[in-house]
């Protein structure tokens, strides 16, 4: 009963969405009762919300109790795992994870339904309306090409097991996380349309889709540190980001989005760049929808694509078309109606973010061009694919120069200011930069250019992220100029980590009989010897290593893991973290003469990477708590 | 702000969809153009892994086109793929094997599971030979011709949709 009570609330919630279009579409109209329509949008908008929520809650209770008469358990689940693996297992596969991105879309829009306060009501209304034309194709996608709740008959008697790989805790916060962001972006794009839609295009409709983006892009922030962190080491490869078509997929939205967020605040404070900030929007989404689709439809090749299917990459092709196609369309037919917004400086707090947009989008550009050029080379026959090389050589100096340009701009003044005045704001971090570069070529060289420049900027931006507060009252700062400084400094931190990463990592891959030792970087590691370990649902070959460094001393646990359903092996890397950076072993396999492969890499300061992206989201997190509280004090014009 | 401009973005989009299109209904050619293609086959003589089957070497391949097959027991497309190399074999394809980083009672045990369709099976311990054919996972498959000619790599394992096209490629390698 439980699956036909999920599907019944599926078709129940999809039907509201169609009454919440057809409403908000009557509502929009000048009538008489327009009015009462546009106050019943609220109301389907939040119930439809609960609907998918039940749904959703619904395949989870079906995943816990390993029901192997529903077809998707059977698929993706096994009774003997864990109950961690079983729950997060509801969205480890296609159709569990579109009814969480439609879940978390209808969610979003009642949460619109039920706290925005701020909006104009006509754009409220086309806003939910645009928000349930896109759940509308979701809820079709799901019930007519990829139902979660179809039965199988008869039911075996237990299922296939869920991919080794995803046997991880990171599996239950990753997806969720990420799609938040995601479909986040989904609210930005429906205000865009509504706004549109009623040509209410300025500070007010900035101000109220601003929180919306913020959190966002708190949640793609988090998803894409934590993707990263697991690839780290779950992957067993060492590296951090490897330009995988799917991690391209987060990092688009992450960077439209960032570029968005940016902004939209200069159309909040200064009501300036309206249509830039509009077209941002739809931009946004639209790379949230294109990266689904690249990583449903299976054209590009990943260790993501886990449902290759042609016919529902055509669905969500289609999907895509016809929404970011309308609103792109609405764009050009309905944007020159919205009056030009006020001008500006070129040097100026305005300028500065309009550079900083122009940056995103040029880094946007470069990523969208290296992760589709494979399919456009195909298409003349040729095969290649594109990687690390070309990314960090095309993206890495626009980043490095994105990030000069992030330590300057919070120090411009709003409408205009001079260079000289700047040069002087400046002083600090530009000697910052300048003595950590200088320290670097001195005792640190050779390491390569990016990692020399990233090292330097980074001692810069720290410096500079901080800038913004002194001379300042810090009890009397608004809240969200903590949040800015915040997420400026987590840049830099992450940014320092990844470059020590590049620059001072040592590698070494060697075949170690029982008692032999070895050195990477500072450690010294002894392969002490090898045991079996078996667990609910693998089995494993254990070594014991252990690694000492002056007189402290670590013991690793890496595992070569064998599952038994589905029969896969994995490698299981074990990390010791010491204040400095991480020693990170692998085991690998047996050369058939009592020695075993054994990989270990020293990586001085790696941690900063996932620290600085989390103090990122913290600093997003910190905006949005002083974009939603009531405001402290009045601030008239803030400067932040 | 200049007319033509606002439909820019819409322009662009099209491109897109364009691309992401032709990507998508394009017929998936799986067959990869390696750079060892149409060269022949480095030298190798690998040691045999099961009794009674030889081992292989770089001279087992004359006569007419073959099959290399590079696998492992160990390998879980390599069960997946195995009902398409028993049909290339009924087609009367002869095809060579070489075992990556595996054991004979491990061998042994996965072709009475899954069946054998092999000839000739080599021993490449540390993967070697996998290197020198260019190969980097298990399953491969390699067309070499009647010369020791390597005239097509299929990466992956061999899909039911492809036997026919393997068919008319050993067919055209004749």
């Amino acid at each position: 009963m439980i699956a036909e009570a999920g599907l019944a609330a599926l078709w129940l919630a999809a039907a509201l969405a169609a009454v919440q279009v057809l409403v908000a579409a009557l509502g929009l109209r000048p009538r008489a009762d327009a009015d009462a329509l546009r106050a019943a949008v609220r109301p389907v908008a939040i119930v439809q919300g609960a609907l998918a929520l039940g749904a959703m809650l619904l395949l989870i209770l079906l995943f816990l109790r390993s029901d192997m008469s529903v077809a998707l358990v059977v698929a993706n689940s096994h009774s003997a795992k864990p109950w961690l693996y079983k729950f997060a297992g509801a969205w480890g596969n296609h159709e569990g994870s579109m009814l969480l991105w439609v879940t978390i879309l209808g969610l979003a829009g009642g949460a619109v339904a039920r706290f925005e306060r701020r909006l104009d009501p006509h754009t409220l209304t086309a806003t939910l309306g645009a928000q349930a034309t896109i759940a509308l194709g979701f809820y079709a996608f799901l019930l007519f090409a990829s139902n979660p709740f179809a039965r199988v008959e008869p039911a075996p008697a237990d299922g296939a097991g869920l991919n080794p790989l995803l046997q991880d805790p990171g599996l239950a916060f990753h997806p969720p996380t990420l799609y938040a962001g995601y479909v986040g972006l989904s609210v930005a794009c429906s205000f865009a349309v509504g706004a549109l839609l009623t040509g209410q295009v300025g500070r007010d409709f900035a101000r109220a889709m601003r929180p919306w983006v913020l959190g966002a892009w708190i949640f793609l922030t988090l998803g894409i540190t934590a993707g990263s962190y697991w690839a780290y080491y779950e992957l067993g490869w060492g590296g951090w980001w490897f330009w995988d078509p799917v991690e391209n997929a987060s990092l688009m939205p992450w960077l439209a989005a960032t570029a968005l967020l940016h902004s939209v605040t200069v159309l909040a404070t200064r009501d300036g760049l309206r249509a830039w900030t509009v077209m941002l929007a739809v931009v946004a989404f639209s790379m949230s929808m294109l990266g689904t689709f690249l990583v449903r439809s299976g054209i590009l090749t990943s260790v993501h694509a886990f449902a290759v299917d042609p016919t529902r990459g055509t669905f969500i092709l289609v999907l895509l078309a016809v929404y970011i196609g309308g609103a792109l369309l609405l764009f050009g037919l309905r944007v020159g109606t919205v009056r030009q917004g006020r001008l500006f400086e070129p040097v100026s707090r305005e300028g500065g973010l309009v550079a900083n947009n122009l940056l995103l989008t040029v880094i946007l550009g470069i990523v969208l061009i290296g992760t589709l050029y494979p399919l456009v080379a195909a298409g003349f026959g040729v095969q290649l694919s594109v990687g690390p090389p070309f990314f960090d050589k095309a993206a890495g100096p626009v980043a490095l120069l994105l990030v000069a340009l992030m330590a300057i701009g919070p120090l411009l003044r709003w409408r205009r200011d001079s260079v000289q005045a700047l040069v002087v704001r400046a002083t600090w971090p530009i000697a910052a930069t300048v003595f950590a570069f200088a320290a670097l070529i001195v005792f640190a060289m050779p390491i390569g250019v990016l990692p020399l420049l990233g090292l330097s900027l980074a001692a810069g931006l720290a410096v500079a992220s901080v800038a913004p507060l002194w001379g300042r009252n810090l009890r009397r700062t608004p809240i969200f100029t903590w949040g800015m400084v915040v997420a400026h400094l987590g840049i830099a931190v992450s940014l320092a980590g990844m470059a020590c990463d590049a620059a001072f990592t040592a590698e070494r891959l060697i075949a170690l009989r029982p008692g032999d030792a070895t050195r990477v970087g500072p450690w010294r590691v002894t392969l002490d010897g090898l045991s079996p370990v078996v667990a609910e649902n693998w089995s494993a070959v254990q070594a014991r290593l252990t690694a000492t460094r002056g007189d402290r001393f670590r013991e690793l646990f890496p595992q070569s893991r064998s599952f038994t359903t589905p029969p896969t092996t994995t490698s299981e890397s074990a990390i010791a973290t010491v204040a400095d950076g991480q020693l990170y072993t692998v085991l690998g396999q047996p050369d058939g003469t009592g020695r075993w492969q054994v990989r270990l890499w020293w990586k001085p300061f790696v941690t900063l990477i996932w620290g600085g992206g989390a103090l990122v989201a913290l600093g997003g997190l910190i905006s949005l708590v002083g974009r939603v509280l009531p405001r402290r004090r009045a601030v008239t014009e803030p400067d932040w | 702000m200049r007319r033509p401009l606002l439909w820019v973005p819409l322009a662009g989009f099209g491109v897109l969809l364009l691309i992401v299109a032709v990507g998508l209904f394009r017929p998936a050619d799986r067959a990869v153009h390696s750079t060892l293609i149409d060269r022949p086959l480095p030298d190798f003589g690998l040691k045999p892994i099961v009794p009674g089957k030889p081992g292989l070497s770089k001279d087992d391949f004359t006569g007419q086109p073959r099959l290399l097959n590079v696998f492992a027991s160990w390998c879980v497309p390599c069960i997946a793929e195995a009902p398409q190399l028993l049909a290339l074999k009924r087609a009367g394809i002869p095809i060579e094997a070489i075992a990556i980083r595996d054991t004979g009672t491990d061998v042994q045990a996965f072709l009475r599971r899954n069946g054998d369709p092999y000839d000739r099976i080599g021993d490449d311990p540390a993967s070697a030979t996998q290197l020198a054919l260019g190969s980097s996972g298990v399953p491969e498959t390699f067309l070499v011709d009647a010369k020791g000619v390597i005239r097509r790599q299929y990466i992956g394992d061999i899909r039911a949709d492809q036997v026919a096209g393997i068919v008319a490629a050993v067919e055209a390698a004749r």
